[in-house]
């Protein structure tokens, strides 16, 4: 008996642990994706700038609107869209990222500066959006 | 009694205690707070909005997502370079994209981005245009500059003047204007491709420099470093980030580029010969996370720019307005704000801004200005296309 707890907690442990290592690791190359692509517009702590860039922080777009927000990262987003209450009618341009790196940094993104995201953004996901 | 004190002492150094704490977690973030503001004098002139503004736009060519570059031909019909590697021809209301444009790596800010004709053109037909490319060393791209001849609809001719290398992958700043001197010598800038403490202070790699060369690509015998062991020969001034805006000074003749800072910092230099402008090593910016990226603004051997913005605007498009339709803005030089969405107004007086103003708040990311051979000034403005400024 001692042996299947053992085993079962095991089990649980590397399964959680191991989710976790991917996790950090896609959130660590996201985190470069975004130095690289969207810290620019969107700002070091992901506050974006009032009238033009939304914000990603605390954002219930990008929170509720997981498919939507996967979709602008892949494609690029142009129209009016909510945020936080706020309307923004800017462009977002195509970055030519892949998709693993669509993936990356969602994960960062939907897991930083308040943000917490309790399904990891695979790109498998990714790839299943099409334009 | 004694047991009351006791628990009032203790209750008051446990305060203090708890004050201090919270003191020591503050301290950081004031010191960072203090450097950072230290380091980060504002601009010196502030943007105002117009008193009166006599001009309004109209979009001539709509549905165009980053109108990047743009030329006039003879006929008056245009040249846009859209930069997911379109280069569109609109002639009598009617937009036709070109044939054989080159492959261009459009991944952040790379992609179709420039597009200039000879002076002259009418003689000799050769247009010029400036492209993030995939080829070459390294995966990723970098920056390259191509001239061609437009036969029908197609490109052709087509011969590639300067590849800027390795290539990689990184979506940062590729520059890339060109522009023509007095003495048809052919000027572009290359970014520095987000490798800041690598690219710009080193003269035999590529990106963070503004290049010269004779207008068929070979590289001018008296290029400041065409001595200079391993040097890129086609170097003409190092130190920059990202200039995405140049001009020739219509009346000196003199080349005039302003750059991308970091947070804060975006810069107006002149352009001159063999010229060090100091970046990664001076800066009038911080990090994006505001960490500070270096002390020092001076230092000997780096060359002071004309003006800096701090907060940056995130300048591109350049132009200097010399033609009658702007009586009021003569001589004045106007730069697209990607960052706040506006144009602004710049004047100057004996090489010094004394006043700026924001013009057309809230049009959109402004990505070109430029005036046109009939004397209007003409502008790149994203998810819209090319917008013309017309008087009231």
């Amino acid at each position: 008996m001692k042996l299947f707890w053992f085993i079962l907690f095991s089990l649980t442990f590397n399964t959680i642990y191991s989710q976790n290592k991917d996790l950090d690791e896609s959130m660590k190359r996201g985190s470069d994706i975004y130095q690289d692509f969207c810290i620019t517009c969107h700002m070091g702590n992901g506050e974006g700038l009032a009238g033009a860039f939304p914000p990603l922080a605390k954002s219930d777009y990008l929170m509720n609107h997981r498919a939507k927000s996967i979709h602008a990262i892949k494609y690029g987003l142009q129209g009016e869209i909510t945020v936080n209450g706020k309307k923004y009618n800017g462009l977002m341009a195509y970055q030519g990222l892949t998709d693993e790196e669509v993936a990356d940094v969602m994960n960062y993104i939907t897991n930083s500066w308040g943000n917490k995201n309790n399904m990891m953004v695979t790109v498998k996901e990714v790839s299943e959006i099409k334009k | 009694m004694l047991i009351i004190i006791s628990k009032k002492f203790s209750l008051t150094l446990e305060t203090i205690l708890y004050a201090m704490k919270k003191l020591i977690f503050i301290i950081p973030f004031i010191a960072i707070a203090l450097s950072a503001c230290a380091q980060q004098p504002e601009s010196s002139v502030k943007a105002e909005d117009p008193i009166a503004l006599t001009y309004t736009t109209e979009v001539i060519v709509s549905d165009i997502p980053i109108a990047w570059g743009l030329e006039f031909l003879p006929d008056g019909s245009m040249l846009i370079t859209e930069k997911a590697g379109e280069l569109i021809h609109f002639k009598n209301g009617v937009k036709t994209n070109i044939e054989g444009v080159p492959e261009v790596y459009n991944r952040g800010q790379g992609g179709l981005l420039d597009v200039k004709l000879h002076p002259d053109y009418k003689n000799n037909g050769w247009i010029y245009i400036s492209y993030a490319s995939p080829e070459g060393e390294g995966t990723g791209g970098n920056t390259a500059i191509m001239r061609a001849k437009l036969s029908g609809n197609s490109l052709t001719n087509q011969e590639v003047l300067y590849k800027a290398g390795p290539n990689t992958t990184r979506g940062q700043h590729f520059g890339s204007r060109i522009v023509f001197d007095n003495d048809g010598y052919l000027f572009f800038s290359a970014g520095e491709r987000g490798d800041h403490f690598v690219n710009p202070q080193d003269i035999t790699r590529d990106n963070g420099k503004i290049y010269r060369l004779y207008d068929d690509g070979r590289i001018p015998e008296d290029n400041p470093f065409v001595n200079t062991p391993n040097a890129k020969k086609a170097i003409y001034s190092y130190g920059h980030r990202n200039p995405q805006g140049m001009i020739k000074h219509p009346v000196t003749g003199e080349i005039w580029a302003h750059e991308h800072g970091p947070q804060g910092g975006d810069e107006i230099n002149i352009v001159q010969k063999g010229k060090n402008y100091g970046w990664p090593v001076i800066s009038y910016g911080i990090n994006y996370d505001n960490t500070i990226l270096t002390e020092i603004t001076e230092k000997e051997g780096m060359e002071q720019p004309l003006f800096y913005w701090v907060p940056s605007i995130a300048p591109s498009g350049f132009a200097m307005v010399t033609s009658d339709k702007y009586p009021d803005w003569k001589n004045n030089l106007l730069v697209g704000s990607l960052k706040f969405g506006y144009v602004e107004r710049l004047v100057l007086e004996n090489n010094k801004v004394v006043k700026r103003e924001k013009l057309f708040e809230g049009i959109g990311r402004v990505r070109n200005v430029m005036q046109a051979p009939d004397g209007f000034i003409y502008l790149g403005v994203e998810g819209k296309g090319i917008v013309k400024v017309i008087p009231n």
